[in-house]
């Protein structure tokens, strides 16, 4: 994210003459770091100091992305992996949200539901992998079950401190305006906790591709855990690592969309 | 036209965490004309915002009665509207949908909806403003905001706690005098809270001050100055009020304001025989 200096600086640099030297610099200090990263990555084995062998250089797996890519292969693991990671997330979000909601509204639900939720929470998703494994099957139903399930807390826990803790005033300002409680609870505490909703999605995001590539790890026929998995047993390393760099794409760009869903949703907040 | 309000032996009072009750309001009576702009003006803790709240409905009284034109309250309504001093604005609202908030709860169609933020928008100098978000808004054009949302559902009562505490000096001034000036152009009935003895005899056709101890009224002052005269609050008659409220707003000055007291309920007694 800019911060509001580097927003000030494009704004009186984007007439004045220094312009596009501005944006160049910017653009560098943004990328310098990656750069030199890859660098290493492609210097340190063809200079032997790393053994190929376990660390072919960047161009190598650069060559087998592109390779997995044109054949296919690439594109029908990623689709395996994003499909269950995006089902996952969006069943997450669809119960998390509106129980979260109701449980941080009606006090009293959250009394009884809270001890419950305090134990789930502090159970790891991946303790349970293999109870799921046993209830759902080696298929596409527990590895979707199990990215829900690390979704949920995250979402379901932020939208209740979100739903709690709107700010009573705006709740007597609704009330002094004779706002039905349904009127209220939609009008009222809904908007006013979707910028933690959001904390929470954002979150859960970065768990769904965490928690579904040790799924996949651990059995699946397609998908990019079980590409690196697979790619390591078979020792065709190139191969693992062009897998574990086509994750981390798609773990950036997931967390972009969800960054920018936010922003069109919370544009009220200002960038404070 | 705005509307009579009688409150008639109200208290309240709290249970504490540690025990006991504290009694916020012991007892309060007083009468508001249709059209009146009533000031109460009372150190902090003296039950101000209390009495407010339950003229709004927000809090019911444990005794007494609250009545506007002859109905008793029993909760919040759309005849009553209510600026806080901390806005209160909805930040996911522009200023046209914070203002078209309580027009939707009163249900009035989406057209007319439009038309009348913009009236109000326009009534409080904003007409510009309308699609910023509060967080683009200075704390006075805020609080015109909130003045204009509270307005726009034509309640016959204003309520007001502490609107202008929290702005500086010259924005205070400001929404002071459009405060007034709204107050000349609609004929709300106001009543207004404020722990400024200055603001209390600039803005109130009447002034009631208030004490802690159980929260009550002490005096009830009939501000009957020459409005028209240039810097008001210079003038001999504003300083000659100004003084009287501020003796009994202080303990060591209760001999002195008991005789003030005494001297105000006459005059009163006169002026209300005289409306009548």
């Amino acid at each position: 994210m800019s911060t509001s200096v580097d927003r000030l600086v494009e704004a009186s640099g984007s007439s004045g003459p220094g312009h596009f030297a501005r944006r160049a610099a910017r653009l560098l200090r943004g990328t310098v770091a990656i750069f030199a990263f890859l660098a290493a990555w492609e210097i340190l084995p063809r200079l032997g100091l790393v053994d190929t062998t376990f660390l072919p250089p960047f161009s190598t797996a650069l060559s087998a992305f592109v390779e997995m890519a044109r054949s296919g292969e690439l594109v029908e693991h990623l689709a395996a992996s994003a499909g269950r990671a995006f089902s996952g997330l969006i069943l997450a979000v669809a119960v998390g949200v509106p129980l979260g909601l109701v449980i941080g509204w009606y006090r009293s639900v959250a009394e009884i539901l809270n001890p419950l939720l305090e134990l789930f929470r502090n159970t790891a998703p991946l303790a349970l992998l293999p109870v799921f494994v046993l209830m759902l099957g080696m298929g596409e139903v527990s590895k979707v079950a199990m990215v829900f399930y690390a979704c949920l807390w995250p979402i379901l826990l932020n939208t209740v401190s979100g739903a709690r803790e709107v700010d009573p005033l705006l709740i007597r300002s609704a009330r002094s305006m004779a706002l039905s409680q349904t009127r209220l609870f939609t009008r009222v505490v809904v908007p006013a906790s979707l910028p933690s909703i959001f904390t929470g999605i954002r979150i859960a995001g970065a768990y769904s591709i965490l928690v579904l590539i040790a799924a996949e790890m651990v059995g699946a026929k397609a998908g990019l855990g079980y590409l690196v998995n697979y790619a390591q047993f078979t020792f065709e390393i190139p191969k693992m690592y062009a897998g574990i760099v086509t994750l981390s794409l798609l773990g950036l760009v997931l967390n972009e969309v969800l960054v920018l869903a936010e922003r069109r949703l919370t544009a009220w907040k200002g960038d404070a | 036209m705005g509307a009579a309000i009688s409150v008639r032996n109200v208290s309240k009072s709290y249970s504490l965490n540690q025990g006991g009750r504290f009694v916020a309001l012991g007892n309060v009576s007083f009468e508001v004309r249709p059209g009146e702009f009533l000031v109460l003006v009372g150190p902090s803790g003296c039950g101000k915002t209390t009495l407010l709240d339950l003229i709004d409905g927000l809090s019911l009284a444990d005794g007494g009665s609250i009545l506007i034109d002859c109905v008793p309250v029993k909760g919040p309504g759309l005849d009553r509207g209510i600026v806080f001093q901390q806005y209160a604005l909805f930040p996911w609202k522009t200023a046209k949908g914070n203002i078209e908030f309580g027009l939707e709860a009163r249900g009035v169609p989406k057209a007319e909806r439009a038309a009348r933020a913009a009236h109000f928008l326009d009534l409080v100098d904003l007409a510009d403003f309308g699609d910023r978000y509060p967080h683009q808004l200075s704390g006075g054009m805020k609080q015109r905001i909130a003045i204009a949302r509270a307005l726009s559902y034509d309640p016959e009562v204003l309520l007001m706690d502490e609107p202008f505490a929290a702005l500086d000096a010259q924005t205070r001034e400001r929404l002071q005098d459009e405060t007034l000036r709204i107050w000349r152009q609609t004929g709300k009935t106001i009543v207004f809270i404020t722990h400024s003895i200055d603001e209390a005899v600039y803005l109130g056709q009447r002034v009631l001050v208030m004490a802690a101890g159980p929260g009550r009224i002490v005096a009830d002052i009939a501000i009957d100055i020459d409005r028209g005269a240039d810097d008001l609050r210079a003038t001999p008659e504003f300083v000659a009020l100004r003084h009287r409220i501020w003796q009994l707003f202080h303990p060591e000055a209760t001999a002195a304001a008991r005789v003030v007291r005494d001297g105000v309920r006459q005059s009163t007694a006169s002026e209300e025989s005289r409306a009548s």
